[in-house]
């Protein structure tokens, strides 16, 4: 058994015995045996920091964090792309968001994909023009109500001012036209992009609009982006047990509702890595508490929907939320004691994203699975260690070179009442504008990689052996041929929804068929003697 | 580093040989003007030349076109599309000498050194480097330092295969002339380019011709030739004109001939032995600039 933390010492070296001094050293860093000693601390991850050259990395570029996960859930602003043709072709519909237009925004562009298609001629004579023009012909025939306009990395080359020509457009066409600077290049991976979104929409979206839904308890759900429909299935539970959400970041999303997010009562962050950023910008300027949920996994829902019924403390939501819970568990119950006779034991390995591989541990343990490694592809220390290591995280150039903003409290819009009931909360011990992070929860003796790479992949593969593995499509069919089925948890292969209860139930069957399929077993390749 | 000499080219004219030949050199140096009077000499001497710009201000053949007429390789592209002619961008100059400009975008936006790339290539798929050009020399007129990758282009593999530096005797100068050769250096190794080089255009400093020379020696090249200050030089730009042009006769005219023989008959292509920043401000000290 492998949890034997000498051996995964072993097996650490073994890792990056293949690697240069300098690199192995580097990667010896971000390959960590777990750990917890008093206070949650856990062993130091060197995280967010740059992929050596020659290593086959999971990770995208700040242009697909920007676009693609950011902004790309949300239906009726135009995502216009400055670039050459493949970033935006390659770049088209790949996340698997799902949205429901409604009667106040109809409009869907999710579809679409816009691009300048730069050639030859924009990149020596500059591509200001061009962008104007598509800025023009693209609200000429779709009359969005706004359009964001994406930098690729010839932009930042020649240096086109995409800020510039949107300011002007805008002027021309009346309507809200923003840029980002989200060069692929820039950063250590699409990390960079999410902070850049964050940025772009506090500065130019949020705070615009000034009616807030109806509705008694009204919150914004941040780092959710609708894969599969997982958003669908939270929005029924919030208006079951009677939660109006104001504003979503950014899964099945509007405009309207980024304009209006500055209204909520109170901001639920899921994914912390990608948009912890604005619920910090909304608390600083309006006022706004925010805590950590998690809608992955029926006992996280559970808790997180009781912890947003403690923050109002109102019976009537309590009882809702209850009856809900327990509508729902029922389900649930019934789907674990199916499926975890045949899933006990198992182990799972997680390499994805910046949240999920911890989110998805619970699913994994509701089935009686462990899980025995995991890792994210470009998360910060603060998501494996925990918001209180956010101190001592080493400012590095790579960072620096992202815009910090600095937030003011706006004295008009600020709502001191829910500030005041955030104080009121906390004194009675309800934690705020925090994330404990992956490994604290994670078991002794499992093996946290950051970045990892397709070496170390394979060797994981061989000497662990796990049930199954979750990544992403480019690592699913190099893992499947060891005879190891590989979900993806960034698109949910073709499933899904997974969030929530029924979210929940969904996941529990779809790892039953891979994991206990027989076809792995009669998985031999042909050179193999 | 060692110094490799090239096979010495031929010595009979009656076997057409095309050389390629960039000219680099600190901005300002007088890169255009020294290209352009040593081509007219060229031409005076019945060489068929082909003078490319290389930089975005599309003035390195003015003085041979008497103006700045035509349209830019880059200008041409984007205009006419598919349609380009080889007779669109390439037009004839003084003595029949083929004039082309690259071209680019106007100063603070796009990228310049693509455009030098997408020139050069538009130039070799419309022909201009065929057989039936006829062709005794191209010349390459490029802007300033080497800047970026666009920059250097001209000295690419397939491209130039002789580079000639002007410098003068001021400090910047030769660092500039320095650097270049750093460049060649890389680009020697992967392709066949060559130094033929060190063109001195004076600016009167002292001992001018002594500190280039050295400078030359300890490049592992030659100085081919001290092309003295002389204010005809501007008379003649005044009128859009060469020297030769203008007043054939006058003493500049045969600094240029001179010129334009030496390079014609010139044999020593080495791979240049750059030196070192101390090394090159020593040598200034070595001839009593800094005394």
């Amino acid at each position: 058994m492998t949890t034997d933390p000498t051996s995964l010492e072993a097996l650490k070296e073994e890792m990056v015995a293949a690697y240069p001094k300098k690199v192995a050293k580097k990667r010896a860093g971000q390959i960590v045996v777990n750990d917890i000693a008093e206070g949650e601390v856990v062993p130091e991850v060197k995280a967010n920091t740059r992929t050596s050259p020659g290593i086959i990395t999971q990770r995208g570029c700040c242009y697909a964090g920007c676009k693609g996960v950011v902004l790309g859930p949300t239906r009726d602003i135009i995502n216009l792309v400055h670039g050459p043709i493949g970033c935006s072709f390659y770049a088209w519909l790949t996340r698997r968001n799902q949205t429901r237009p409604t009667d106040d925004s109809p409009e869907n562009f999710i579809n679409y994909m816009f691009s300048t298609d730069m050639q030859d001629g924009e990149i020596i004579f500059g591509g200001e023009k061009k962008l104007a023009e598509a800025i023009r012909e693209a609200y000429d025939i779709f009359k969005p109500k706004a359009i964001g306009v994406f930098s690729t990395c010839p932009v930042g080359l020649i240096g086109d001012d995409v800020h510039t020509v949107s300011r002007q457009m805008s002027e021309e066409l009346g309507i809200n036209i923003f840029g980002f600077s989200c060069e692929g290049y820039k950063g250590v991976s699409q990390s960079a992009g999410h902070h850049i979104a964050n940025n772009q929409l506090f500065k130019h979206v949020i705070g615009l609009g000034d009616e807030a839904p109806e509705g008694e308890f009204k919150v914004n759900l941040l780092g959710e982006y609708n894969i599969g429909g997982d958003a669908f299935v939270i929005e029924d539970l919030f208006e079951r047990a009677g939660i109006t959400l104001c504003s979503s970041f950014s899964g099945n999303s509007s405009i309207a509702q980024f304009e209006r997010s500055h209204l909520a009562d109170l901001n639920l962050v899921m994914c912390h890595r990608s948009i912890n950023y604005i619920a910090e910008m909304i608390e600083e300027k309006y006022g706004t508490p925010w805590f950590k949920v998690n809608f992955i996994g029926a006992e996280g829902t559970a808790k997180s929907l009781r912890k947003i019924a403690d923050y109002f403390d109102d019976d009537t939501l309590r009882e809702n939320v209850e009856k809900v819970i327990a509508e729902e568990m029922a389900k649930v119950e019934e789907a674990t004691a199916t499926y975890r006779p045949k899933l006990e034991g198992k182990k799972a390995m997680l390499f994805v994203g910046g949240s999920r591989a911890h989110h998805y541990q619970d699913l994994f343990a509701e089935i009686g699975m462990e899980t025995v490694s995991a890792g994210y592809e470009f998360a910060h220390r603060d998501d494996y260690e925990g918001r209180k290591v956010l101190d001592d995280i080493k400012v590095d150039a790579d960072s620096r070179n992202i815009e910090e903003l600095t937030v003011a409290m706006d004295e008009a819009n600020y709502r001191p009442e829910n500030a005041a009931l955030k104080e009121k909360r906390a004194s009675e011990g309800m934690e705020f504008s925090d994330y404990k992070g992956m490994m604290p929860e994670m078991k002794e003796g499992t093996l946290v990689v950051d970045d990892i790479s397709e070496h170390e992949t394979e060797l994981l593969l061989k000497r662990v052996k796990p049930d199954i593995f979750c990544a992403g499509i480019k690592e699913k069919y190099g893992v499947q041929k060891f005879g190891i089925p590989c979900k993806q948890l960034h698109s949910y292969d073709y499933g899904g929804p997974y969030a929530g209860f029924s979210g929940a139930v969904n996941f529990y069957r779809d790892i039953d068929r891979m994991v206990n399929a027989t076809v792995w077993k009669h998985l031999k390749a042909p050179w193999v003697a | 580093m060692t110094t490799a000499v090239l096979e010495p080219k031929t010595e009979e004219k009656t076997e057409k040989t095309f050389r390629k030949v960039a000219i680099y050199g600190k901005g300002g140096i007088g890169k255009s003007t020294t290209t352009q009077n040593t081509v007219a000499a060229l031409a005076e001497m019945g060489r068929k030349v082909m003078v490319v710009g290389c930089d975005p201000k599309a003035d390195s053949t003015r003085l041979l076109l008497g103006g700045l007429a035509q349209r830019t390789v880059l200008d041409s592209l984007r205009e006419e599309g598919e349609d380009l002619e080889l007779d669109d961008i390439l037009k004839p100059g003084y003595r029949n000498t083929l004039c082309t400009e690259s071209g680019g975008p106007e100063p603070g936006v796009g990228c310049a050194g693509r455009g030098i790339i997408t020139s050069i290539n538009m130039l070799e798929q419309l022909g201009a480097y065929e057989d039936e050009q006829d062709l005794d020399y191209a010349f390459y007129d490029v802007l300033g330092d080497v800047v970026c990758g666009g920059f250097a282009m001209p000295i690419r593999e397939g491209k130039a295969e002789e580079i000639y530096i002007v410098v003068s005797g001021e400090m910047m100068a030769m660092y500039a002339a320095n650097n270049i050769c750093k460049g060649i250096v890389k680009f020697a190794e992967a392709g066949g380019v060559r130094l033929g080089g060190l063109i001195c255009n004076s600016r009167n400093v002292d001992r001018e011709a002594d500190l280039i020379n050295e400078l030359a020696r300890k490049l592992g090249t030659q100085m081919i030739h001290f092309v003295p200050r002389n204010n005809d030089v501007q008379r003649a730009e005044i009128k859009r004109k060469t020297v030769i042009d203008w007043d054939e006769n006058c003493e500049q005219a045969s600094e240029y001939r001179a010129l334009a023989k030496a390079i014609d008959e010139n044999e020593l292509f080495v791979v240049p032995t750059p030196l070192e920043i101390e090394e090159l401000e020593s040598l200034l000290i070595e001839f009593g600039m800094f005394n």
